[in-house]
């Protein structure tokens, strides 16, 4: 390694790209475009009369100015900023396109109405909700947050616990399969209403419900990736003095893993479909009960503010889960292409 | 047990055991048919030797491997080792496959580590981990997953996985079988080297008529399906072998004949 070292600091030394006029329209270009975008979206809150009374579109014009500094100094010191400067100049065609359609958003709302109003409200509302209502929102994504982790780390530990099982035991295997055969290809929600009677409280029964939603999947991959262990594997390990813990333990479970993370990750969609449907129905709280609510009162701003942090939310979920992968998986680089 | 002491093992004892294979059949049932693969084999080999079974391809030679190894058990007949009925698998008789099966999601020293891992005694004997990956030259890839390895490297992590445990016997079911001609004959001698300095009894699977010469001090050349023996040939050479010695080009012959193929010489 220290070989390697001695070269990469050499080549350090190369000169760093200087702020010439041709740079301007190349990997700078993209950069001031996307400042000047949002520049324009700053400035279109802050001197253009609204068609309606909402009270943060000086905020947000003030907002959109400041994002378009910090867009305008990244641009030109992203030689500077190591991998945060990288990641900007890599995203900035995105930051073109995104102020835009924040743009075109505000200006198809709050300036002209060509949308119907109270349907499709304006960022600066939005940007309300989330200034106004913020307790309220906090409140709901921690309850469907504490819901959700709750019922999939149940579900995901019976369900991987229940797959090693049957794959490996026939006999477990002969009373389990015709139940998930049953069982598992049934809709979680169809439990719903059983479910929000025959449990002891609603976040009881939605617990259950997106535990159950989570184990089918990760039941049944890790039955097949187990079962799909080569039996050359054991073969080996069983001739260097394998007991039947280790085949299990260190055999059977690292060779299913790749499995076993394709049903975690099918579990976890199927489960945020369930827990917003029960928190719609049954459960008084959660970012599903919010939306609900906010229909209740028409509050249009609420409903897009909340759908918003639930996707942020669901997408942050898989990427978590990914993460793990990625790290669990680490043999898995160079052998199949993610 | 089987660990050596590192005393021990500084003097090249043999450490060999003895095997003896008495009126070994087996079968296997496909579709309701009994399929007979091994008709009342009889080998004794002695401690330390070196014996290279041939045969014709399916004709059971690898059957008579996995019986050794105690992952199957015969039909009828018994087998031994150091007089001690084989009813399982022990790491005193270590299998390395055709394959290299190295296990993907393990590093090569934690590939190399299983057997002592398994039976529990990794903690303290982490240093014959270390040994046995000098050993076979790849102390450079100790950290490299399977899959960066070349065919020739991922054999002789294999080799070593085997060698770790300090096997009496080490069965070999076609190991240089897949790789391409030169890295074979270069792991034929490092085999032999290996074999040499460690003592142990090694019962090598092959259908390379030359590599059962050039290693074995027996070879046993085995009939069609269901397998006998066929004829028990004593290799009289030194280590090490010359291809071209006309002894060996005589046995070679004498072997092809053995086994059907007179015409091809």
């Amino acid at each position: 390694m220290s070989t390697y070292s001695v070269s990469d600091t050499t080549a350090a030394g190369s000169p760093r790209a200087a702020v010439t006029f041709s740079n301007l329209s190349g990997s700078y270009g993209v950069g001031l475009a996307a400042s000047f975008v949002w520049l324009a979206f700053g400035l279109s809150c802050l001197y253009w009369p609204d068609v309606g009374d909402w009270s943060r579109t000086e905020s947000l014009g003030i907002g959109a100015i400041v994002i378009a500094a910090f867009i305008l100094f990244g641009t030109f010191s992203a030689d500077y900023l190591g991998s945060a400067g990288q990641a900007l100049r890599k995203r900035a065609p995105w930051l073109v396109a995104f102020g835009a359609f924040v743009t075109l958003w505000e200006v198809a709302t709050a300036k002209f109405a060509w949308l119907p109003l109270p349907f499709f409200p304006p960022p600066q509302s939005i940007l309300e909700v989330y200034t106004d209502d913020l307790p309220k929102l906090l409140d709901s994504v921690l309850a469907s947050i504490r819901l959700q982790l709750g019922g999939y780390l149940i579900g995901a530990t019976i369900g991987f616990i229940t797959g090693v099982s049957i794959g490996w035991s026939q006999k477990i295997g002969y009373w389990v399969h015709p139940v998930l055969r049953f069982i598992g290809p049934l809709p979680a929600t169809a439990w719903l209403p059983i479910a929000f009677f025959t449990f002891p409280s609603s976040w009881s029964a939605s617990t259950f419900l997106i535990a159950l939603a989570t184990g089918f999947p990760v039941t049944v991959l890790t039955w097949s990736g187990v079962a799909s262990v080569s039996s050359a594997y054991y073969d080996v390990a069983r001739t260097l003095g394998a007991k039947p813990s280790f085949l299990v333990l260190k055999v059977a479970i690292p060779a299913a893993l790749p499995h076993v993370f394709v049903g975690l990750f099918m579990g976890l969609g199927s489960s945020f479909a369930v827990l917003v449907v029960a928190e719609m129905i049954g459960v008084k709280a959660g970012l599903g009960w919010y939306l609900q609510w906010a229909q209740g009162w028409a509050a249009y701003a609420n409903m897009y503010a909340a759908l918003i942090v639930m996707s942020l939310l669901c997408s942050g979920a898989i990427t978590l889960l990914f993460k793990t992968r990625d790290r669990l998986l680490v043999w898995q680089k160079g052998v199949v292409k993610w | 047990m089987v660990v050596q002491s590192t005393a021990e093992a500084i003097t090249y004892p043999a450490v060999g055991a003895e095997l003896d294979i008495e009126g070994v059949s087996h079968a296997f049932d496909i579709d309701g048919a009994t399929l007979p693969v091994l008709d009342n084999v009889n080998l004794s080999i002695a401690p330390g030797e070196f014996v290279a079974l041939l045969g014709p391809s399916g004709c059971g030679k690898s059957t008579l491997l996995r019986l050794v190894a105690g992952l199957e058990k015969p039909r009828s007949g018994s087998l031994r080792e150091d007089d001690v009925r084989i009813n399982g698998p022990h790491p005193s008789r270590v299998v390395v496959f055709q394959d290299p099966t190295l296990f993907p999601w393990r590093s090569v020293w934690d590939n190399v580590a299983l057997g002592l891992e398994a039976q529990g005694i990794l903690k303290t004997q982490r240093h014959r981990v270390d040994a046995v990956i000098e050993l076979v030259g790849l102390s450079a890839f100790r950290n490299a997953y399977p899959h960066q390895l070349s065919g020739g490297m991922a054999q002789r992590v294999a080799l070593a996985r085997a060698l770790v445990n300090d096997p009496k016997i080490l069965v070999l079911d076609e190991p240089l079988g897949k790789l391409d001609s030169l890295t074979r004959i270069a792991m034929q001698a490092e085999l032999v080297a290996l074999w040499q300095r460690k003592g142990f009894t090694t019962l090598l699977v092959t259908h390379d008529v030359e590599e059962a010469l050039v290693l074995a001090n027996r070879v046993i050349v085995l009939s069609d399906r269901p397998a006998r023996i066929k004829a028990d040939i004593a290799v009289q050479r030194p280590y090490p072998r010359h291809r071209g010695d006309p002894y060996l080009a005589d046995l070679r012959k004498q072997i092809l004949g053995l086994l059907g193929l007179e015409a091809t010489w």
